[in-house]
């Protein structure tokens, strides 16, 4: 590397090349940590046919246990306690909430989750305050992985993406590969075939429901220290992953992970970007004269990228209504 | 013996905290942010008017009367801020205080001068201790609002005044949270800068959502990009904590100029970017100010509180409404705001300060400050880093004023 103060100069051509360089580290990073929490989501949807409201808060669980439980044992620890813990509320949210609801139908299950959404933040903040946590990246990973372009990679996000990807190889093939996928997969379509075969439904359910679950609290442990620990981090995390599932196709593994690289990839560009309608149709541009347009004309895409994800859902659900990978329309 | 007896008891009385009250508190209605993004500074804030309220009280109150807080969330949503209002006004509060978030001060501000103007003789007063968009006390002044921390454009008149003498600042990147006052932070630097260094580039001018991003990484990815050696950033509460443990992240170097880096997270994320005295803090006071009144009320308020004195313009705001309040020999609104037209006050840090008439701006004085290690004199560090904020430099009342616009109605 260059001494810092001769750098500019003698690297710009670079800069765009490492603009996209460490756009693209860091939209498969944030899409990584996307599908990690989509996974149990899309898993709990393809098996049971609800659609988890309560997920993201899951997460919010698995970070605060995840942050207390370092602090009583230590990471590594809380980084397999924790997930139990969230899995076994999970499956007793599934035993004793879900399977009473479920002979109501959909809609009472969907508003069960809703509802449990909304107490699980009420009481994350009772317990642990609104405000954000100092959930500590452990000492073990806390130094730069490598340097490209001068720009620091952080050991500690690679170990995420490893994670991750660790995480949706084991799921394909617990799922596809294994006598439990079969029964799994089986109890989905044939419930009753599957109950008369020997094998007990409702009990499949509930494990899956708290594997799914497990999955989201795992995702909040090892997201906590890299973004932020705090009661309203459900909330603001919870809307994307609507986005990522439907996008990928409702129940589809292999698409909501495809979806997940795609949205983060594609909202971290469209951070990178400084294009407006402005800079596209220069010599048309109404704030040459006095014009209400003015305001949208020169709102450039990094302004907009945080909405970008939800035009892609408008837009997918409009060409493509059951998701990129998804076969049903639901 | 009887008249001693009555004496040493009226004397003690109050010490003991059995304070006869007047019949009815002065409730200070808290709007602020307890939920959401804006929950740490808006929870730092409830704890620091807490204790003033406390202070206040032991001395015997505000006239006899009792101050108490009454805590509202508002959730740094501006028609939240509303709702909440309407609720601390039906509940008797008669002074509201607010501090996060421009575009909820500026539908405070016109909530309440709209109130007043429907309800004679129940007027409310808004007591601004941070919405620092200039507009509150210029095109939207209003009677009603009184304002304790610099207006943004002080702020940046101060911070372009300091950092015109670097020249080692060649190129400045912007980066701001997409409101209000973001918008005024961005507009006000390009304007200042290009006035007082026209050989300094903007090479790049970001707006992005107020309290919402949660990994700044790719934002950093583009200062980088960019080349700049300065980062100039308005951002408050998680997103100037958030944007700073990015660049630590990244290991991005370069000089910040900020105005709340500060705020909470903000100082255990410049420690770990490493950049000893290179982020710089815009403030009306700090902890290693050297001023000793100040030292010593920071460190009775940390051993309290547990937190920093974040907000001395809330110190100042509390003493000069008791202040106002006594000077009126009342605790009517009306009243006490004509009291604190004008008025002339010692500030918490040292210097005097007054409240202009025609806007009702504080006017004060300025310090820069920069965060790195600590020097013998300077005993106080934040969040346990080990490092604390060091006097750079400082801004007397005359140099920190600004003109306004304000043409104000008066009732």
């Amino acid at each position: 590397m260059v001494a810092g103060a001769t750098r500019p100069r003698i690297f710009h051509e670079c800069t765009v090349l490492e603009l996209i360089v460490i756009s693209t580290l860091n939209g498969v990073l944030f899409g990584m940590l996307l599908f990690l929490l989509s996974s149990g989501l899309t898993v709990i949807f393809s098996m049971m046919g609800v659609l988890n409201f309560a997920h993201a808060s899951f997460y919010m669980l698995g970070a605060f246990f995840g942050f207390q439980l370092t602090k009583w044992i230590g990471f590594w620890p809380a980084l397999v306690v924790a997930p139990l813990l969230v899995g076994a509320i999970g499956m007793a949210v599934e035993r004793y909430g879900l399977r009473n609801t479920h002979k109501h139908g959909h809609v009472a299950e969907l508003l069960l989750t809703f509802g449990l959404a909304f107490a699980i933040e009420e009481i994350v903040s009772m317990i642990w305050g609104r405000s954000p946590l100092d959930y500590r990246v452990p000492a073990l990973l806390d130094f730069p992985a490598f340097t490209v372009f001068s720009t620091n990679y952080p050991a500690y996000k690679i170990f995420m993406l490893a994670v991750s990807v660790a995480i949706f190889v084991a799921l394909l093939i617990v799922l596809k590969r294994t006598r439990v996928g079969l029964i799994v997969q089986a109890a989905l379509t044939h419930p009753h075939m599957v109950a008369h075969l020997g094998h007990n439904v409702g009990r499949v359910f509930m494990v899956v429901f708290g594997v799914g679950s497990a999955l989201a609290g795992l995702a909040g442990v090892i997201a906590g220290p890299a973004l932020v620990t705090q009661s309203d981090m459900a909330a603001s995390l919870g809307p994307i992953l609507f986005v990522v599932i439907v996008f990928g196709g409702l129940g589809s593994l292999p698409g909501a992970f495809i979806a997940s690289l795609v949205i983060g990839l594609v909202q971290t560009f469209a951070v990178a970007l400084n294009g407006s309608l402005a800079s596209a149709f220069g010599p048309l541009d109404p704030s040459a004269g006095p014009s209400a347009l003015a305001d949208i004309w020169n709102v450039t895409i990094a302004q907009v990228a945080p909405i970008v994800p939800y035009l892609l859902l408008v837009i997918i659900l409009i060409v493509r209504p059951m998701g990129l990978m998804g076969t049903r329309e639901s | 013996m009887m008249r001693k007896l009555t004496l040493a008891i009226a004397v003690i009385a109050p010490m003991l905290g059995h304070v006869a009250w007047a019949e009815d508190a002065i409730k200070i209605g808290y709007i602020d942010p307890l939920s959401g993004g804006g929950a740490s500074v808006g929870e730092g804030g409830l704890k620091t008017f807490q204790y003033l309220a406390d202070e206040i009280n032991a001395k015997g109150g505000i006239l006899g009367h009792k101050v108490e807080i009454v805590p509202f969330d508002n959730k740094t949503n501006p028609q939240e801020t509303l709702v909440q209002a309407q609720k601390a006004i039906d509940g008797g509060v008669r002074y509201v205080t607010q501090g996060n978030g421009s575009s909820v001060g500026l539908a405070l501000e016109d909530f309440v001068t709209k109130h007043n103007t429907r309800n004679p003789g129940k007027e409310v007063l808004y007591f601004n201790y941070a919405a620092v968009d200039p507009a509150m006390t210029n095109e939207k002044c209003s009677f009603w609002h009184f304002r304790w921390d610099a207006s943004s454009d002080i702020k940046m008149e101060a911070l372009t005044n300091y950092m015109k003498g670097i020249a080692s600042i060649k190129k400045v990147y912007l980066i701001n949270q997409d409101y209000s006052f973001g918008q005024s932070v961005r507009s006000d630097a390009r304007k200042m800068l290009t006035a007082k260094r026209p050989d300094i580039q903007i090479v790049g001018d970001e707006l992005h959502p107020l309290l919402k991003v949660t990994d700044f990484s790719p934002y950093i990815a583009k200062i980088k990009a960019s080349g700049a050696d300065s980062v100039v950033t308005g951002n408050w509460g998680q997103d100037i904590a958030l944007l700073l443990k990015a660049a630590a992240d990244a290991g991005l170097k370069v000089n910040w100029y900020t105005y709340y880096a500060g705020g909470a997270g903000g100082p255990t994320a410049i420690k770990q970017t490493g950049l000893d005295h290179q982020v710089f803090q815009i403030t009306e006071g700090f902890a290693n100010s050297g001023n000793q009144v100040a030292m010593d009320y920071e460190k009775a308020f940390r051993a309290k509180v547990n937190m920093s004195l974040w907000y001395p313009r809330a110190v100042n705001e509390m003493r000069m409404f008791k202040a106002a309040a006594e000077k009126a020999n009342s605790i009517d609104p009306v009243k006490v705001a004509g009291a604190l037209e004008d008025l002339k006050f010692e500030v918490l840090d040292g210097g005097t300060g007054f409240m202009r008439k025609d806007d009702h701006q504080f006017f004060q004085p300025i310090y820069i400050s920069s965060f790195g290690k600590l020097a013998a004199n300077e005993p106080f560090d934040e969040e346990n880093t080990g490092w604390g904020w060091h006097l750079v430099s400082k801004i007397d009342t005359p140099q920190a004023m600004v003109s306004t616009t304000c043409k104000m109605t008066r009732p």
